[in-house]
């Protein structure tokens, strides 16, 4: 299982939960079960985020999760 | 005076060879968007809404169709219908389609076969409007019963406003975002100082020397080229595509050199149209060059702001609690960067209880673009405001501070994920300990002391490296280079090769002959190409090893690489002499064919990046003027592997943030109209307003870069406008909270307290 932390906006749409938990090994698996869980999250999801996990930006629905990963959603990060 | 805190040791990289395109750039011979011309080609001129919001009743071309050389003429119903997204806002933005949405807005566009005629048929090309009410200062666009630019355009994350009357919905809000951890009003509570501040600062412009310029050339077929001034040719390649209707792999875009970008050239403007006047003119190129005035009422500024700030500090300085409310419009168009300059905004603190609250909000300007750490600066400029307040109110020094809540290694980040190595303490540091900090300092002068961040980007790349036939090797990059990075990619694969630095040659190329990349943007070229480009010179090594191995009738495992030649790996490989990469290119069309090496992905492992800037001012109080007096960067570079580009975008993020802390603004009348379309009314710096800014290169290596690169290209704008602010207030002894602070302003504030 690995818990994942929300920005607070997404409460609107997991019953108030800003960590919530779902069975993944991969940071695709990971984005499936939230939206399976959680349909309100599908346009987020949908129009991109950015995911950290282990201390680092992934890049990827392949990316790996292990078990006890800390993992976040972030709001799509781009530049100048 | 310019330092460096740690020394490397290697052969190439940390030196600073002449630059690949000097030569080129000095005698005038390299050529940018606006060099480009083809035979049989037509010039293209815009027509654009002289009203801040209207209605399009009629558009008549008669006129300037009859002149003799017009050969077409073109408005949104030449365009594609049913786009959706973020492709229907790029398509609007191109060409407006019932509704102009900003003065300077494109509504037509025509070519003819030389440029003043095309200038003159854009003249006669008669639009009908319908004046509407139209909004332009963020907070007013956000109160209920402002004039509504797009109803309904909110997205998802926008809160339904059940149950409100109608006047008093908020229409122009199209984004909302929350985060934060911890419990806020306990940790005030906890607080001996809480204050609470506004801050607001203006839209400002990227202002790159070269406008934007491009040919294209597209036939009935669909299938066309481009050479086009851009940060991203794949970009220009699917943006162009999706507002047409086409198939991007019919399109073919090639670069040109590129005079300054600063993110406003990751998007599209002018490029579909130049393309959409080239179908129609039965397939000749199009030429199109944007005028300064056109780049500044059309092309991408950043966004405005107003930000509300609270934290609250023990006497030690530790902070127990901070909030930050953020309202941004990036035009008539969602995309305004509230969330990263939320992510940002505390980013260097490591605080018990954040909260972060941000609105993406409409206005009657032109579509936002992405500007170096796109609302980085913004933010920082609030929260690094009142912390050198609360500083000043505690008595407590700026940098000590700063140190007493520094994030380290470790630490949870204020937007939640764990930080790996970062380098803030040591920039804090290092500044602490350069002479600028300890610099006596005079009558109606002060000091300030600012922190800022980034997060840096990887993103898709994908690099290509040949060996030639004299062992020389060619690079193939699809990030073109506003930084300098075909030379750090050059020192990057000449040592991971063995080879002198001037046997590379680095080469941005073409969307034919790469995979996708992104743009040069998220500080991310050196990082990522670099990688990308290191990880190619590995697979070609290993390819050299082998044929070397075939040589000498041994196991390609039994060789290995070293100082540019294969060599036996150990005594029990056997005895042959070393074979140099010269006599392995040599004979490669009978050892197995051409030797290269590819990457593609997207890297993994960037490196945030921290900086701390130390600014001396004086403030005239007669005038208001404020002089800089000296100006000292410190930032962590992880590894600087050409140090004079990594100084220079030091710098240069400083001279911006100059710009923008004192003077640059977009101006708007009462009509909604740019008031300061040229480069005299629009005050960037020039030579004379700068002076010499020292820099220090913080090296602590990104684990995630084979010679651990951190992008630097944008965080050097992050601390610059509270840097400024902090050091006029400690020269004044009065506060400015809304950016630019101009003589007037100053004057004003000054005259303020003195009148009591």
């Amino acid at each position: 299982m690995v818990e994942v932390n929300l920005w607070s906006s997404l409460k609107r749409f997991t019953g108030g939960e800003l960590v919530v938990t779902v069975e993944a090994t991969t940071v695709g698996e990971m984005l499936d079960a939230l939206v399976a869980a959680h349909p309100g999250l599908r346009p987020f999801i949908e129009k991109g985020v950015s995911v950290a996990v282990d201390r680092e930006m992934v890049s990827g629905r392949h990316a790996p999760i292990k078990p006890g990963s800390e993992v976040y959603l972030i709001q799509q990060l781009k530049g100048g | 005076m310019n330092m460096r805190v740690i020394d490397t040791k290697f052969r190439l990289v940390g030196t600073r060879p002449n630059r690949p395109d000097g030569l080129d750039k000095v005698t005038g011979r390299a050529r940018y968007g606006a060099d480009f011309s083809l035979p049989g080609m037509l010039w293209g001129a815009v027509v654009r809404s002289p009203h801040a919001h209207a209605r399009i009743l009629k558009i008549d071309a008669s006129e300037a169709l009859a002149l003799d050389g017009v050969k077409a003429v073109v408005t949104r119903a030449d365009f594609p219908t049913g786009l959706t997204g973020e492709d229907w806002n790029l398509q609007e933005n191109t060409m407006a389609g019932d509704v102009a949405l900003y003065d300077g807005h494109a509504v037509a566009a025509v070519a003819a076969a030389s440029a003043l005629l095309a200038q003159d048929a854009a003249r006669r090309i008669k639009v009908e409007y319908e004046v509407l009410p139209h909004v332009i200062d963020v907070d007013d666009a956000i109160k209920p019963g402002a004039p509504a630019i797009r109803p309904g355009s909110g997205d998802h994350s926008v809160p339904p406003q059940e149950g409100v009357h109608p006047d008093m919905v908020r229409h122009n809000v199209v984004r909302n975002i929350e985060f934060g951890h911890g419990d806020v009003e306990e940790g005030f509570a906890q607080a001996d100082l809480v204050m609470e501040r506004t801050y607001k600062t203006e839209a400002t412009h990227q202002g790159y020397i070269e406008p934007h310029a491009c040919v294209g050339q597209m036939g009935e077929d669909g299938k066309g080229e481009m050479w086009v001034c851009t940060q991203g040719q794949w970009f220009i390649r699917r943006m162009c595509a999706a507002v047409l209707g086409t198939d991007a792999a019919q399109l073919r875009v090639t670069p040109s050199e590129i005079g300054g970008g600063f993110g406003g050239k990751t998007t599209i403007f002018m490029e579909p149209l130049a393309l959409a006047l080239s179908r129609k003119a039965g397939g000749r190129p199009v030429k199109i060059v944007m005028s300064r005035s056109e780049v500044l009422r059309a092309t991408g500024p950043t966004a405005s702001a107003s930000m509300d700030v609270k934290i609250g500090m023990k006497k030690d300085g530790a902070m127990t609690a901070a909030r930050a409310e953020f309202r941004m419009q990036g035009g008539a168009f969602p995309g305004a960067p509230v969330d990263l300059a939320l992510y940002c905004a505390f980013a260097a603190y490591k605080i018990p209880a954040v909260e972060h609250v941000g609105y993406d909000v409409l206005a009657n300007r032109p579509k936002c673009a992405a500007y170096r750490a796109p609302g980085a600066p913004m933010g920082a400029f609030a929260v690094e405001s009142l912390i050198d307040d609360m500083c000043r109110e505690l008595g407590l020094d700026p940098i000590e501070a700063r140190l007493k809540n520094a994030v380290r290694e470790g630490d949870k980040s204020s937007y939640g994920p764990t930080f790996g190595k970062i380098g803030l303490v040591e920039t804090l540091e290092a500044v602490r300990k350069h002479p600028n900090y300890s610099a006596p300092l005079g009558p109606n002068q002060g000091r300030g002391v600012a922190t800022g961040y980034w997060f840096n980007h990887g993103g898709e790349t994908s690099v290509s490296l040949a060996i030639s036939e004299d062992g020389t090797a060619q690079v193939s990059i699809g990030t073109p280079d506003i930084g300098g990075t075909r030379s750090s990619i050059g020192l990057m694969v000449a040592e991971t090769l063995g080879i002198p630095y001037e046997n590379v040659r680095v080469n941005v190329v073409e969307t034919g002959a790469l995979g996708v990349n992104e743009p040069t943007h998220g500080s991310r070229a050196t990082f990522a190409s670099g990688k990308a480009a290191v990880i190619a010179a590995q697979q070609a090594i290993g390819e050299m090893c082998k044929r070397a191995a075939g040589e000498w009738g041994i196991d390609p495992e039994a060789v290995e690489w070293y100082d540019g030649a294969a060599r036996p790996a150990g005594s029990n490989a056997g005895k042959f002499p070393p074979m140099t990469i010269v006599e392995i290119a040599r004979k490669m069309g009978s050892t197995g064919g051409p030797i290269s090496g590819h990457h593609e992905s997207v890297p993994d492992g960037v490196g945030n990046s921290f900086g701390t800037h130390v600014v001396d001012v004086e403030v005239d109080p007669e005038t208001g003027r404020t002089t800089v007096l000296r100006y000292l960067v410190a930032q962590d570079a992880g590894r600087a592997i050409h140090p004079s580009y990594v100084e220079g975008q030091f710098q240069g993020g400083a001279a911006q943030g100059i710009g923008w802390a004192l003077n640059e603004e977009y101006v708007y009348g009462s009509d909604g109209r740019l008031q300061n379309s040229v480069f005299l009314d629009y005050r960037v710096p020039v030579a004379s307003d700068l002076p010499p800014i020292d820099t220090i290169i913080v090296e602590v290596p990104n684990p995630g870069h084979p010679y651990g690169v951190r992008g630097v290209g944008e965080t050097g704008i992050t601390p610059p406008l509270p840097a400024i602010a902090n050091a006029i207030a400690a020269a004044t002894g009065v506060r400015l909270r809304h950016l630019p602070m101009t003589p007037p302003k100053v004057l004003a504030a000054i005259k303020a307290r003195a009148d009591g």
